[in-house]
This record gives C-alpha cells, structure tokens and sequence, in this order.
C-alpha cells in the first residue's frame, strides 16, 4: 500500500488543555480511514491541523513522503485535501453553484457559475443523484447540504477527503446513499478519512482505524482483526464500561403540564418551519423529540418559550393559557431552559459564574430588593451552587467563558434547576460533551423526572433519546409523524419517521 | 418641462460624489467591515485633490492623488479592524475625526483660493440630443460618465465574477470563505481599500469639480448620508444610484427653494431629515423581503475561537 | 505577551507619526505643541480653571454615552442632546418663567434641559426598536438637525434685537444665570451635579438591577433574550438618561457660560463628539471617566491656546483626538467582548 498521508507527533494545546498530545497517523491511497474516539477525544482538532485551520504546536506532516507546510485551508487545499464539516460550512443564502464555486481557483474569472453548472451536472448523473444547481443553500435537507459539499470537495480535484461525523444529521436512508458514494470515491483512489464515535460505521466501512483517548493515539489496526468490543475497549479505556438501559418502560402522571394545540410557527424566512402540532407532556415525563436538525425543533422550542411568535394554535402551561405571552411571564411560570448553543445563548462568557448564576432570578429577592443587588447573597448562592452541581471551577468571580464545555452545561443546568421547575426543555444537552459529564446530565434530568418534573428533550442523538425518554416524538418537515411509547419503539421504525415514510 | 431638465441635469452632479462614496461602502460592507470612516476619507480626498490640483494645475492629477489619499487611510481602519480585530465602529469614528482634524490643518492655506483648472463639461456628441434624457444625463463633466461606468463595473464584478462570489461569501460568512481556502484578509482589505479609493473619489468630485473650492468641513455629513445610501441600496451597486440622485435632487431642491424665504436652516436640515425617512423605508423593504445585512458584518473574524 | 508589546509599540508609533503630519503641514514641532497645550491648560490657575469649566459638558456627555455604549448601544448624538439641553434652558429661562427667582428658575431649566436631551435621544431609542434603524446613524443625523435648529433659532425666531445683530438671543435674566466659583467660569452647581450623577452612575451600572441588565444586553444580547430581559426597556432607558445627563451639559454651557443661546459652534466645540473618546478611555467606567474628562477638558483648552500662540487652526484638536482614538483602539481599550467573537448563525 501507498502512504500517501503521514503525520507525525502532533501536538496542541488550547490554554491548559492539549488537544492532540504527539499524535502519529497514517493515510493510504484509496483506503477509508476511520478516525475513531469518543467526543472531545481531540479527532477533530486533528483533522482541523490537517486541514490548516489550526496551526499545530508541534508535529510536521508529510505527503507522499515530502515535508509539507499547511498554514491555511488555502494550502490544504493545494495539497489535494478537502474537509466535509459536521457544521456544513455552506453560504446560506448563496446558490449550490455559487458555494462549490468559491474557492475554485481554475474557473474562470467572468462568469464562473456556467462552468461550475455544467461540473455539478456531470458529477451527479455519474453518481447517480439529484440537486437542483440553482436553489439557494438554505432550502437544501441535510443530506443534500452534504451532497454540495462533497461535490465542492470533487471539484477541488481533492485525493484525501475528511469528514466529520457525517451521518450525525442524516437519516439511515441518507447514510447508506453516503457509504454508496464514498465506495465510488474509493474505487477513484481517493482516500476518505472518516471521523465518528460511531463503532456500526467504522465496522461498516472502513478499511483501518485509528483510535484515540483523551488527546493521545491509542493505535491504528485493520478493521477485519477486529471486532467491536476491541474498539470500544480502545476507545473508553478499560475502566468505563457501556452502561445500558435494562428495560424500556413508562412511567409519568396523567396530570398535564405542558399542553400544544394546532401550533403553526414560521422560520425566520417566514416559511412555516412548525404547523399545526399538538402534544401533551405530563407530570413526570420525559417526551423525546427526535428527528434531522432543521426539521422544526429549533422554532418549537422557541415557540414554547417565547422566542418565537406563534401564528396559529396555543400552548398551555398546568393549564394556563402562554401562548404569545412574553419570554419572561413563561420561564416565571417554572420553566427551565437549557438551549442548544450553550456558548452563545446559555450563558454570558465575559461575566462571571455567580453572574451567570442569577441571570434568571437577579430581579427576585433575595437577590434584589427592585432597584439594587446584594452581591454578597448572590455570592453565598453561586458558591452553593457550584459545589452542590460539581462545577469545577476556582471560584465564583471567575468568567463563565474560562469553563470547559462540560462546566458550562453543568453551571446552566445549575441555574435553570434550581428554580424548582415544573418543565424543563432541554435542547441537545449533551452535544459536544465527553462521556463523564453526559452521563452527569442524564442522571440529574432522570432525578427531576423522579420529582414530577415534565421534560421536553430535543437530541439528534438517538441512543440519549431512547435512553431516557417514555415517549418519543418524531419530527419531519415542521410536523410531528408519530409519538410512539418507548416500550414499542425501535430505533429503526423511528429512523424510518424521520424520513417522513 | 426646461426646468425640470434644469432640475435633473443639476441633480447628477449633487449625487454624484455621494454615489461615489456608496459604491466603495457597498463593496466594504459587502465583505463584512463596517467602515464608518467615509465622512473623514471624503473630506481627505476633498483638501488632497483641491491642493495638488492647486499646485499643479492639473485637475486629474488632484484626482488621482484623493483617490490614493483616500484608500491609504482606509489602510489604516482596515489595519484596525482587520489585522487587530479592534472595534470597527470607534475605529472609522476614528477616521472621520483624524479625516475632518487634517483636512482642516492642511486646508488653512487654501481656504478661499480660487482652483486654477476645472473639469468642463463634456457633452457627448450625439447622446445629448436624445430628447429629455440626452440633456440631462450626457451633457455632463468627465468624471460623471466615470461615476456611471463605476456602477455598472461595481455592479458586474459583484455578480458574475469569481472576484464577487469571494466578496460576497467573507461578508456572509469569513469561516466559510476561509475554510474554501480564500484568503479572508486579503478580500478585505482590498475591499476597503477600494471603499477608500472610492470615498476619496468622492471627495475630490466635490472640492474640483462640484463646488469647487476648498471650505474646511465641506463635506459637512456626506460621508454620514452615503452609509444611510448603503443601507439604502440593500448593498446592491445599481440601486446605490437611484439613492445617491435622490439625495442629490434634496440638494438642488435646497437651493431652488431659497429664494422663497424658507431660512436656511431649516433647508439645511432637509438632506438629514431625509436621510432618516429613507433609512425607515429601507427598513421596511428590507424586512418585507426578508433580505439582511451582509451576515457578518461589523463582526471581528477569528479563525481559532473558543468552542 | 509579545504581541502586548507590539502593540504599544504600534500605538506610539501611530501618535509619531500622526504628530509628524502634523509638522510637517504648520512646522510646528510636536513638543512645542504640547507644551503650549500643558502651559496653558495646567501650568496656570487660570488654565486649571478653564480646564475644569470644559471638562464639566464632556464629563456629563461621557458619563451618559457610557451606560449607553455599555449596552451595545451606539448613540453618537451627544452633541445634538447637548444642544437641545441648552435650547430647552433657554426656553424655559426668555420665555416661560423669565421672573421666576432663581431657586425655582434653574432647577427648572435642567429639568426641562434633561427632558429635552432625553427626549432627542428617544428618537433614535424609537427608531431602533420599532423600525430596527441603525441608531449610530440617526442619532448622528440628529446632530445636524441640531445644530441646523440652533442656528435657526438665533438667526431666527429668537434672534435679540439689542445684539447689533449677532445670532444671539437675548441675554438670560440674573435669576437663570448659574453661580460661578470667584471670577473664574467654573459654573459649581453643574460640576457638583456631574460629580454625584458619576457616583450615581456607577452604583447603577455595578450594583443595581438595571445595570446588570445593561452589563448582560451589552454582553450578550442572545442571553438577555433567552433570559426574557427587556432589550427595549434598556435601550429606551440607556438613551432617555444617557441623553439627559447630555441634555444637562447643554444646560450648564448656557445658563454657566454663555447666558444665552447663539450659533450652535460657539456652545459646543464638539464636546459630543470628543465625550465619545472619553467615554471609551475611561472604559465605560463613570469613576475613570470623571478624570479622563479632566485632561481632555486640558486638551480642549490647550487646542484654543494653540490657535492663538501658534497659529494652528483649531481643527488640530480635531486630529489629535482621533489620534488618541486610534491609540486606544491599538492599545485594547475596548477590546472586542467574548460575546461577539461567538457568531450567530451555524448549523
């Protein structure tokens, strides 16, 4: 086999933290490479460092044996590397054409988008799929979104392409579509370096595997002298072992607490992104909703808390009538509010933790007496806070935006828990966090449903949603195809919904 | 009907260097920079090309030199706001009181200087006797007709070259430009560059051709009124010139209706009043259509952020 | 570390040259200049005086942009509520309580000069919040609408006839004209009144309720959403005071200075717009703000200095105040926050 790829002791720190700890990796020609480890185990930092878009603090790379210097995607690029981001890094409001042609150095200069036309025509009657070179990015479904940048990535004339979790937000028909076209690339000779924590996908497709823990390289092996339990071994360690839920069963209150009637949302296009929903979720629930991201969930959720004008229909909270109320009167009426991007929603990361801490209650006393703050009491709080919740952190004067992902979730769920809520709506609580803290999340949503708490759980992850959901919702195109009891549920048949079959 | 040609043909001359402003603003905040900073660029390009031309006699070379002037000090707000990452909004405030401080120390001499040499108008032979708009559109000064040639290049290089899908996706999103392997500061410099380039530009259009003469802050909120025209615009080059002729009709309006004994002030107030109806209409426009500002505009890029 | 260095080194060497440019257009060398400056602002209790009496309109000015500017909310119109507060005085002292005695008449001339400031910066506030109109625009078009209006007032309308002419109004009566300190123009009631609205100012922005919601919108505008804050509320309040507080300078520069209304230039020499700078060099902080604005009230009267012994025109002040701008930029003063470095958009 031809090595076509060689990286050599890579290492970056962020601050404290080393991402990558002298990582050595090695990529053929014509082979799928996957790049396996649980989240925050530094794959993408390392295939970020490939891609130029991080400088790496030591390690040098080499391709085809020669000693290469990639400062920049721009260089990346000239090597013959592209990357497929898990956040598609698309131009929403640009057309296909003009997003794969961006960055095509040999178009012409005037009028570049009737070449590219032609291209996008060609490489999807050879690959057998359909695109419409001509809509706007942001109308595309996800696996179409992919699809734009896999063509982007073949128009490069790129010989190594990564991707990055890629089948996070597909539906399993998309998946399998994706495999079939990475299968072509390979028989091309094109190498493809698949990043997931997925162990079905490594054993799936790929050629060898390269796993890494905690930052370091635990080893690359060839996947058919291995089976699962090896990689799970390689990938956990061995102190941590796969927990599973034993039985599937439901358990809640018949009294409601939170009540959706005919409710009809629109997107910030004014498309409508939700119509005409209806749900209940009950004392002591936990209702998952599952389904591809961008079917809805974001607008929902903003509907529910009052982000988001609601068009048509109502919500009730223990029967209260909040539809189009006003954020505030309904996070007062006990809901909390654990929002998708942490970073920039959750919390302020320029103030600090005790700060953050009030940032619901700052206005109710003891916190204020209506016109001023008394810190020390708001100090004494945060302090409790912080040790009741595990935060780890110097003190509470600190700045939110010093914590490790996983402390900021745990300083959110601190705040929005200790209001005694009657509802909780958690969207994606545990994307992007290692398995320490997940697993710290989980427990304390479980106590609160122990507590009579209802729960709306949004996650594309599907093993969260079965793991800690009674009920699941699946949502496609802006409408909920089926709420089924999760002692009956598969993940196949929700798979299946979430196509829209 | 000989007034309202009188009227018209007056307009393009008084929105001729607000279109020249625009249109650079348009590429700068196409790329994602917010350059407040066109009032003191105009006003630089103003005393630049009225002093050159008063040394040299020679008008074009004035021009040249503002144009210069111009994108030189757009280096320094792109310096600020892209290589240092500093505040875009104090950074081009910055630049309009560096622009209104030096134009002031340089212009003292100046001040009341009749200009040597002025740019004639220069009607084109043939297109001046089309009926109505021959008069008003072609029986103007060079510069003029290069406004017009500016708007259509401005406007094709935006749309249908490779050059404008790279400017226009670092204004939209510089991680993705960046990550297609586009050199994001690269494209924004140039384009601020160019916006300079263009405020001097206009500038020059007013102190050798419009006024001319030199009179310290004679710019007197120009550069203010040809960002309410980018918004205007909704960043589009060929709406940029129905703004800037509006504006330009408010100001010949201004003049014609003096003679009635309206005060002065009072007239004087109409451009800036205007500006702020015009900003709420564009508003409306803009969210009927759904259409937004460049989506990163004003905002710093970082390639290696936290989280 | 290094690149903290650089930029210092950065910034001085933009001041070396600004002040190089500014040899060679008048061949004044930089440090006669600045001694020229310092002199006449420092060197003498006179100059002391002067630099206290033009610090007062840029410490009110810069204590209201700085709860403003502290919420993300761009009013660069200080100098037109400036202007509008010493109209509003002016009003209150020619024509609707001319005889009133003192105790009743000046308390009501900042007042009114507090609402008229307050209610000029509503327009932007209004603008902002029902039409999403960029308020860095409007307030600065306001400016000009201003200055147009104050000129209008005393060519016009309010012109006095026993002035010879000049575009003033007629002089204010004894009861509307405030104290000074001796037979300087250090008009006290104003200092004292910037000097506790600073102290006030600072327990509102460090302390209170509505400080911390202006520390959270300006960090953060997304959180405060999501926490259910009201963004109007603030940015109507951050304005109405912040124009107030310019509205009061307005007053004091009429009723402690000039005892009339006249051209819109002769009562502000853009205190409006240099408070800007000392709002951000005092970084947003009323307490540092209180001295900055003391050595920029130096700057000022050192620039009026200049013009006279040396013979630079007064637009030189102008330059060296975006000079000290561009230095505070360099030097990180205003660091762009965490909040904005996270962008909205992705997946």
């Amino acid at each position: 086999m031809e090595k076509l790829l060689q990286m050599k002791g890579i290492t970056k720190r962020f601050g404290d933290i080393t991402a990558n700890d002298r990582i050595d990796f090695e990529l053929n020609k014509g082979e799928i490479h996957g790049l396996l480890g649980e989240n925050g185990a530094g794959k993408t930092t390392l295939m970020n460092i490939l891609y130029g878009l991080y400088t790496p603090d030591e390690g040098e790379i080499y391709i085809n044996g020669a000693k290469v210097e990639i400062k920049s995607p721009h260089d990346a690029i000239k090597l013959g590397i592209s990357m497929v981001h898990q956040n598609f890094k698309l131009i929403q409001s640009h057309t296909v054409i003009e997003n794969v042609a961006l960055g095509l150095k040999d178009t012409n200069f005037f009028y570049p988008n009737r070449q590219i036309e032609k291209e996008i025509r060609t490489f999807s009657e050879k690959y057998n799929f359909k695109i419409d070179p001509n809509v706007p990015v942001w109308q595309l479904s996800a696996g179409e979104k992919q699809r734009v940048e896999i063509i982007k990535a073949f128009c490069r004339k790129a010989r190594i392409f990564i991707l990055d979790e890629p089948t996070t937000m597909l539906t399993p028909n998309e998946t399998r579509d994706l495999f079939r076209l990475l299968k072509f690339l390979r028989e091309e000779g094109i190498s493809v370096i698949l990043i997931t924590h997925k162990l079905d996908e490594v054993m799936n497709i790929c050629d060898r595997v390269t796993v890494l823990r905690g930052g370091k390289k635990v080893g690359t092996i060839d996947i058919d002298r291995v089976d699962k339990d090896d990689l799970a071994r390689m990938m956990f360690g061995q102190d941590i072992i796969l927990k599973e839920r034993e039985e599937y069963s439901i358990s809640f209150d018949e009294d409601i607490v939170l009540e959706v009637r005919d409710l009809t949302v629109f997107s910030d296009k004014g498309l409508p992104a939700v119509k005409d929903i209806s749900f209940d979720i009950h004392r002591g629930e936990i209702l998952g909703i599952a389904g591809v991201s961008g079917n809805g969930q974001r607008e929902l959720i903003e509907a529910i808390t009052g982000l988001r004008k609601v068009a048509r229909g109502s919500i009730k909270i223990l029967g209260e009538d909040v539809t189009n109320v006003g954020t505030k009167e309904i996070l007062n009426k006990g809901v909390a509010h654990i929002p998708e991007e942490r970073m920039r929603v959750g919390v302020i990361p320029s103030m600090s933790l005790e700060e953050n801490i009030i940032l619901r209650s700052y206005d109710k006393s003891p916190f204020s007496n209506g016109i001023l703050l008394d810190y020390s009491v708001i100090s004494e709080y945060a302090k409790e806070l912080i040790s009741r919740y595990k935060i780890s952190a110097l003190d509470e004067k600190i700045p939110a935006g010093t914590l490790s992902g996983g402390n900021i979730q745990k300083l959110i769920l601190a705040r929005e828990l200790s209001i005694s809520p009657v509802l909780i709506i958690a969207s994606h609580p545990t994307q992007g966090l290692d398995i320490r803290s997940t697993q710290q999340i989980h427990e304390l949503l479980l106590r609160k449903k122990e507590e009579g708490c209802a729960i709306l759980l949004v996650s594309e992850d599907l093993q969260e949603l079965m793991d800690l959901s009674d009920r699941i919702a699946v949502m496609f195109n802006g409408t909920i195809r089926g709420i089924i009891d999760i002692d009956r549920a598969s993940i196949e048949e929700i798979g299946s919904l979430m196509v829209g079959v | 009907m000989n007034f309202i040609i009188e009227i018209l043909k007056a307009t393009i001359p008084a929105g001729t260097p607000l279109l020249l402003g625009a249109l650079g603003e348009i590429y700068v905040e196409r790329s994602g920079i917010l350059n407040l900073g066109v009032e003191g660029m105009m006003i630089m390009g103003a005393i630049s090309a009225f002093g050159i031309t008063t040394m040299t006699s020679n008008v074009w070379l004035g021009i040249l030199t503002s144009a210069v002037v111009g994108g030189g000090m757009a280096l320094v707000h792109a310096f600020n706001s892209i290589t240092l990452k500093t505040n875009q909004t104090l950074s081009g405030l910055a630049l309009t009181m560096l622009g209104l401080g030096l134009s002031g120390l340089i212009g003292k001499k100046y001040v009341g200087v009749p200009l040597p040499n002025k740019l004639h108008n220069f009607p084109i032979y043939g297109l001046k006797n089309i009926p109505f708009i021959g008069p008003i559109l072609f029986d103007q000064d060079p510069l003029v007709y290069v406004s017009y040639a500016l708007t259509f290049i401005f406007w094709f290089f935006l749309f249908n070259t490779r050059f404008g899908i790279e400017l226009r996706s670092v204004g939209e999103s510089p991680e993705v430009a960046d990550s297609a392997g586009i050199d994001v500061s690269k494209i924004q410099y140039l384009a601020v560059f160019i916006g300079g380039v263009m405020a001097g530009l206009g500038g020059a259009y007013l102190s050798v051709v419009y006024a001319p003469a030199w009179i310290e802050g004679m710019t007197a909120g120009m550069g203010w009124i040809v960002l309410a025209i980018t918004i205007f615009s909704l960043w589009r080059p060929e709406r940029a010139i129905f703004g800037s002729y509006l504006f330009g009709g408010i100001r010949v309006l201004q003049y014609k209706l003096q003679p009635f004994g309206i005060s002065p002030n009072l007239l004087n107030m109409l451009p800036f009043i205007f500006t702020i109806l015009v900003l709420m209409l564009a508003a409306k426009e803009i969210s009927r259509k759904r259409i937004s500002a460049p989506s990163s505009l004003g905002i710093p890029y970082f390639r290696e952020k936290l989280l | 570390m290094l690149k903290r260095y650089k930029n210092i080194g950065l910034s001085f060497l933009v001041i070396f040259l600004g002040l190089f440019a500014i040899y060679l257009v008048s061949s004044v060398r930089p440090d006669i200049m600045f001694r020229s400056i310092a002199l006449s602002a420092f060197g003498s209790i006179y100059g002391l005086t002067e630099t206290l009496t033009k610090s007062i309109p840029l410490m009110l000015c810069g204590l209201g942009l700085s709860l403003s500017f502290r919420s993300s909310v761009w009013n660069i119109g200080a100098e037109g509520q400036l202007l509008m507060g010493a109209v509003g005085a002016t009003w209150i002292a020619l024509y609707i309580m001319p005889n009133a005695p003192k105790f009743l008449l000046i308390p009501a001339m900042f007042l009114v000069g507090a609402i008229c400031g307050g209610m000029w910066a509503l327009i932007p506030a209004v603008l902002k919040v029902k039409f999403n109109l960029n308020e860095i625009i409007v307030s600065l078009m306001l400016n000009y609408i201003a200055i147009e209006f104050v000129n209008y007032l005393v060519y016009g309308p309010w012109k006095s006839p026993y002035e010879w002419g000049f575009p003033y109004s007629t002089k204010f009566p004894e009861s509307a004209q405030l104290p000074r300190i001796l037979d300087t123009r250090v008009h006290y009631p104003t200092l004292i009144l910037a000097l506790i609205l600073a102290v006030i100012l600072y327990i509102i922005l460090y302390r209170s309720k509505l400080g911390y919601e202006i520390r959270v919108i300006g960090d953060s505008i997304d959180a405060a959403r999501y926490a259910g804050l009201d963004i109007h509320r603030v940015v109507f309040l951050v304005l109405l005071l912040g124009g107030g507080l310019a509205g009061l300078a307005g007053v004091g520069e009429v009723a402690g200075i000039h005892h009339r209304l006249r051209v819109a230039s002769g009562i502000s020499s853009g205190y409006g717009y240099t408070a800007v700078i000392v709002a951000w060099l005092g970084r947003l902080n009323p307490l540092l703000i209180v001295l900055v604005s003391f050595l920029f009230g130096g700057l000022l009267v050192g620039g009026d200095a200049i013009q006279v012994s040396l013979g630079l025109p007064g637009s030189t002040i102008n330059f060296i105040n975006g000079l000290i701008l561009i230095f505070v930029l360099v030097q990180g003063f205003s660091k762009t926050r965490f909040s904005t470095i996270k962008r909205r958009g992705g997946k």
